[in-house]
């Protein structure tokens, strides 16, 4: 197990040291040159320009500027984003926070409703059954910014219940004003969820093991507390797992649909902007936080099921 | 796109023994392949037939609704929505199947150079494929949009990309089955080429998950490129697009008047919806019977 987890672990560098340089040279290879935005267009006299370029090591070559950016980057210091004239630690440091709420919230909403509806689609047989089939059909199809669009409308134009733009200050304020944001993102993650838990629990259902327990007399809800779900909870801790990363992106589209300051609206803003310094921070904390959730599950993922070959990939 | 896809899929299960005709559609599956001729068909002719100038605004007209001659209304420059609806279904169409196209054959190269050659060449792809699972699809167009300026190119292309690891990861392993079988090795045997072998023999032995592949990614294709065109880095406004038509008309939904973004969105969710179950019932009947 520990070489697993190590072969994992040393596998995820490998992977974050690859995706790191790709996001670095991606920008690099960006028409136009980073001052251009500092001077407006303005020719400046060729004393101040050498000195501009020293100061974002500009005049540097590519690889030594990637390293600089690596040993800062791995040291917690992101750079500084040349037309804002800020760090960017600190922009992403206010709107962090957002994300993180907003992604939690959406990812408590995809396990509570996700998993109960599979179990309950999976026990109740007719119309519950077709119920839950159908409603994960619908919300499968739905994209987070269709989503986004209609819950705004329905609830927060004509009902008037929710907020429709902005973050919100305070606890409640805030669960207020991300309540519709974080609906939307995990619309089309709860129905992959809930698929995968209504066959999960299923196919555990017709297992002999099941109805051996069932021919012992045991009763029903402990049969499938202690023999369904354990069992189904492999296939649903993988899925949640792999939707919860997925979020992580998706962020993006729902935060600027609702308007929200958060690290994914702010990344769509720079890249329009041309702030490479930001996109290149928000696009390698983004793939960290993507990267090492997978790692999480698929480490998980081995712990609960001991079938598991270690040496192979799990997916 | 289905109506041609569902071609090789017939010809693979003519060749198959009687449990494995061309699979039941049923209602909603014929449905489904309404929805998508009709789709198809405005995404070929909508911009010759759509009864406005899709781009040409009168702001007097701005967000009224249904009138005669305009059943759709107009959004909030004024524009005749029916006739955005109609041409902007090209670029959402073709765009997305442009990216499930190119996704497709880079997937099903590379699926198809790790089944043949195994070993190292296997050990490099898949290494290499690893480090593209790091990147989710939008955060990679989100880049491609900053490198080379905002265009349904630069998404495509990085959604292209951010695609082609998951159709080789699953078409690896249908293509390492295949490669295991006796008569690939008794021809090998009899002395064919390896080009002749994966490409007469492993390739029409797939064919079928490939074409259920595409079909499942185009739905995402579509969905990825609107939201990538709804955040304003994919296709420009004052273009049409489905996804940008939802984009540009949150400000009259905001105000009360959602018509615009939700007919977009009604022609979005009804393609997507009908792809993803077509593409669902075609996975199911080329793993179902198979092998």
């Amino acid at each position: 197990m520990l070489q697993f987890i190590a072969k994992r672990l040393a596998m995820l560098v490998a992977t974050l040291l690859v995706a790191s340089f790709a996001i670095y040279g991606a920008l690099y290879l960006a028409p136009g040159s980073p001052i251009a935005a500092l001077t407006g267009g303005r020719t400046l006299p060729p004393e101040v320009m050498a000195q501009i370029e020293a100061r974002y090591h500009l005049n540097e070559p590519f690889l030594t500027r990637y390293w600089l950016w690596l040993t800062a980057a791995i040291h917690g210091d992101l750079g500084e984003s040349i037309p804002l004239h800020e760090s960017v630690n600190t922009l992403i440091a206010q709107r962090i926070g957002t994300t993180l709420q907003l992604v939690l919230f959406a990812s408590i909403l995809i396990v509570m409703f996700g998993v109960s509806l599979g179990i309950i689609g999976a026990l109740g047989r007719g119309v519950v059954d077709t119920g839950v089939l159908f409603a994960s059909t619908v919300s499968a199809a739905l994209p987070a910014f269709a989503a986004a669009v209609i819950l705004q409308f329905i609830f927060g134009v004509y009902l008037g219940w929710f907020p429709v733009l902005g973050t919100g200050d305070g606890f409640v304020d805030t669960i207020k004003h991300l309540t519709l944001p974080a609906i939307a993102l995990a619309a089309t993650s709860t129905a992959l969820v809930t698929r995968v838990t209504r066959t999960a629990v299923r196919e555990e259902l017709d297992r002999e093991h099941v109805q051996t327990a069932v021919s012992r007399g045991l009763p029903w809800s402990d049969v499938v507390r202690r023999h369904v779900l354990r069992n189904a909870a492999i296939p649903i801790t993988t899925v949640v797992g792999i939707t919860i990363a997925s979020l992580i992106a998706l962020s993006a589209v729902v935060e600027t649909a609702f308007a929200l300051n958060g690290l994914g609206a702010y990344l769509v803003q720079a890249a329009q902007n041309k702030d490479f310094a930001v996109v290149q921070g928000i696009s390698l904390v983004l793939v960290v936080a993507f990267v090492v959730t997978n790692v999480v599950v698929d480490i998980a993922y081995a712990l609960l099921d001991p079938r598991v070959s270690l040496g192979s990939r799990a997916q | 796109m289905s109506i041609e896809i569902l071609d090789p899929v017939a010809e693979v299960i003519d060749n198959a023994p009687a449990n494995r005709r061309l699979p039941k559609l049923g209602f909603l599956g014929w449905l489904s392949v309404a929805v998508i001729a009709i789709a198809l068909f405005f995404a070929i002719f909508g911009p010759m037939l759509a009864p406005y100038d899709p781009t040409l605004s009168n702001l007097s007209y701005s967000n009224v609704g249904p009138i005669a001659g305009h059943p759709l209304g107009f959004d909030d420059q004024g524009r005749d929505v029916l006739s955005r609806l109609m041409a902007g279904a090209r670029t959402t169409i073709f765009g997305a199947a442009f990216v499930s196209l190119i996704a497709i054959f880079v997937g099903t190269t590379l699926a198809l150079l790790t089944a043949w050659f195994g070993g190292k060449t296997d050990t490099f792809i898949s290494a290499a494929l690893d480090v593209l699972f790091a990147f989710p699809g939008i955060l990679l167009a989100v880049v491609a949009a900053a490198v080379f300026g905002p265009s349904l190119l630069s998404a495509g292309l990085a959604l292209s990309i951010a695609y082609s690891p998951y159709v080789a990861r699953v078409l690896r392993g249908a293509a390492l089955k295949e490669r295991a079988m006796t008569y690939i090795s008794a021809l090998e045997v009899q002395g064919f080429g390896a080009l002749r072998l994966t490409v007469r023999h492993l390739l029409p032995n797939i064919s079928a998950l490939i074409v259920a592949q595409g079909t499942i990614l185009f739905g995402f294709a579509m969905v990825d490129l609107a939201a990538i065109s709804f955040l304003g880095l994919g296709v420009q406004s004052p273009n049409a697009d489905w996804g940008v038509m939802v984009s540009e008309g949150k400000t009259s939904l905001l105000q009360g008047y959602p018509l615009v973004s939700l007919s977009a969105v009604f022609c979005i969710v009804s393609v997507v919806a009908a792809v993803s179950f077509l593409g669902d019932r075609l996975e199911s009947s080329s793993r179902g019977g198979n092998r």
